[in-house]
């Protein structure tokens, strides 16, 4: 009776050897998670509905869907800063109840701190975490060289260009060393040409520092050119409609053609979700 | 530049027309002296050092007072700002009394504290606190809710939230709050030193009245408004102004 437990105990031993579990651990594990949200009339909408996912060390996982499917609540929910109404949200197996500094947002406005200077906005995250004066600046240096910004470092937020103050938002955040940087639509204020160079760049810098990635948007070749994988999230309530594993090589144009049939295919499963939100929003139109 | 200009010469006809006036004689030279004899009494009393000792006893009552109206206030205001109960009470409070002129407060003074530097103090304090704490309320309510979202995200909390983010996010708005204290606070002060008051401006002001020299009247409101103006005009608006650019607000004219 005794034997086969031995077995399987030793076979289940052998593959928990240090390198394959950290391979085999999902970085962040999103397990059943559903969010609701109180209306003033009392009843509740369901915002999310069972989502699971796991988003794997290093990885550059992107979020997408149609305007209202709670991509941003996601978000919201995988960086602590806001609570599921059932479901558990795991960071390196450990459980997420509040935000932490291992959990990093760049929310769309940034909210860089225009009454520090470039350099003091990037030292930010290190000062709180207690790190001495020497050591936080040569750090945030470090940082404000992978983001090409190092000749700003005494400037102050308002004379920056817009695709500068994303920079110096993400070179403030990877500063702290997060272990996963959430980013919610943070290019859709730029122009076309500025969300070009960010594409760019961003890639570049999760190339050289193997950061763990979750990205939210609502544009589709967005999320093709950065994304390791796409997820598509459904109209209300949201659910994971489907994963789309995007294997192109890297660095990726826009222009790519392989780039665009992989966009197609996940934009024609988005639309299905746009004409049920259109649909929705015409039946509420007919009631009234 | 061209500005400037207009202005030197707007009040240089001023003073021009002024002396017109004077020469006329339509009025006695007692009740509408020259500007030459407002100067001179102007040169007289900073040539006795009365007019000296004047601004420096008044500039030290408003230094401790509106020192006082800064404390208070932006601990009022942040507390006010900070609980809905507080708002509720102390709030509703705050903004009634708010229409109370300041000088209303000098005959509680009186009573309290006697014919006593507090008497005053405590006039400068009232006319002037008010004003500070609702901008600090308004400052802080106002602070954009991005900067805490990402202040907290970045591990700031409790006392370094605080420190390091509300405070300097909403200095835009506590600045208005000073500037709009320091100009109740020097008014309160003047009046306050006419009706009761050893030394001052205000008191020179009366003194000027008792004695019929409308020279010395027209002198002291001459520096009052300078120094006024110095105060709000120079220092308060480009400091408001330079918060204001390197906030990335609109500049405002």
């Amino acid at each position: 009776m005794s034997e086969p437990n031995d077995i399987s105990r030793m076979t289940s031993a052998a593959f928990e050897l240090p390198q394959f579990a950290e391979l085999r651990q999902p970085k962040l594990r999103v397990s059943g998670v559903s969010r609701k949200f109180a209306t003033p009339n009392g009843t509740s909408v369901i915002a999310l509905e069972h989502i699971s996912l796991e988003v794997r060390p290093g990885e550059f996982l992107c979020i997408v869907g149609p305007s209202g499917c709670g991509k941003s609540t996601l978000l919201s929910l995988m960086a602590g800063l806001d609570t599921p109404t059932s479901g558990e949200i795991f960071l390196d197996g450990q459980r997420v109840d509040g935000p932490g500094t291992g959990l990093s947002v760049i929310f769309q406005e940034l909210g860089l701190f225009p009454w520090l200077t470039v350099l003091q906005n990037v030292e930010f995250g290190l000062k709180m975490k207690g790190m001495e004066r020497a050591e936080r600046r040569k750090r945030a240096m470090e940082f404000l060289r992978l983001v090409h910004l190092s000749s700003f470092e005494s400037s102050y937020i308002h004379q920056l260009s817009g695709g500068m103050k994303q920079r110096v938002a993400l070179a403030r955040s990877l500063a702290t060393q997060p272990d996963v940087l959430f980013m919610d639509e943070p290019f859709a204020a730029l122009d076309a040409q500025t969300r070009d160079l960010m594409h760019e760049e961003l890639e570049r810098v999760w190339k050289e520092t193997g950061q763990t990635i979750v990205f939210v948007t609502h544009n589709v070749r967005e999320a093709v050119r950065l994304g390791d994988r796409v997820m598509l999230l459904t109209f209300r309530p949201g659910r994971v409609k489907t994963v789309f594993p995007v294997i192109l090589e890297r660095p990726r144009h826009l222009e790519d053609a392989d780039l665009a049939h992989t966009a197609r295919e996940v934009l024609a499963q988005l639309k299905e979700e746009i004409n049920k939100a259109v649909e929705e929003e015409y039946s509420h139109a007919a009631k009234d | 530049m061209r500005r400037r200009i207009e202005k030197l010469i707007f009040f240089f006809c001023l003073l021009a027309v002024w002396q017109v006036i004077y020469k006329m004689k339509i009025w006695s030279p007692f009740l509408f002296p020259s500007p030459f004899e407002v100067f001179d009494a102007l040169r007289l009393g900073f040539g006795d050092r009365t007019f000296l000792i004047g601004v420096g006893i008044s500039m030290r009552r408003i230094a401790i007072g509106y020192g006082i109206s800064i404390v208070l206030g932006l601990a009022l205001g942040l507390l006010i700002a900070m609980n809905d109960f507080l708002e509720n009470t102390i709030g509703s409070l705050v903004l009634s009394l708010q229409s109370l002129p300041s000088i209303c407060w000098l005959p509680l003074a009186l009573l309290w504290f006697g014919l006593s530097e507090a008497a005053i103090l405590f006039v400068v304090v009232m006319g002037s606190l008010l004003a500070v704490t609702i901008n600090t309320e308004s400052g802080v309510r106002n602070v954009p809710k991005i900067y805490m979202l990402a202040g907290r995200n970045l591990g700031a909390n409790g006392a370094r939230l605080f420190l390091h983010v509300l405070l300097p996010a909403s200095l835009p708005y506590l600045i208005s709050g000073l500037k709009q204290g320091w100009a109740f606070a020097w008014r309160s002060l003047i009046a306050g030193e006419m009706i009761y008051g050893s030394l001052g401006l205000g008191f020179l002001l009366m003194m000027g009245r008792d004695l019929n020299d409308m020279s010395q009247v027209l002198a002291v409101m001459g520096l009052i408004m300078f120094l006024g103006y110095v105060v709000d005009r120079v220092f308060f608006v480009n400091v408001e102004r330079h918060i204001r650019s390197r906030w990335g607000f609109a500049p405002t004219s």
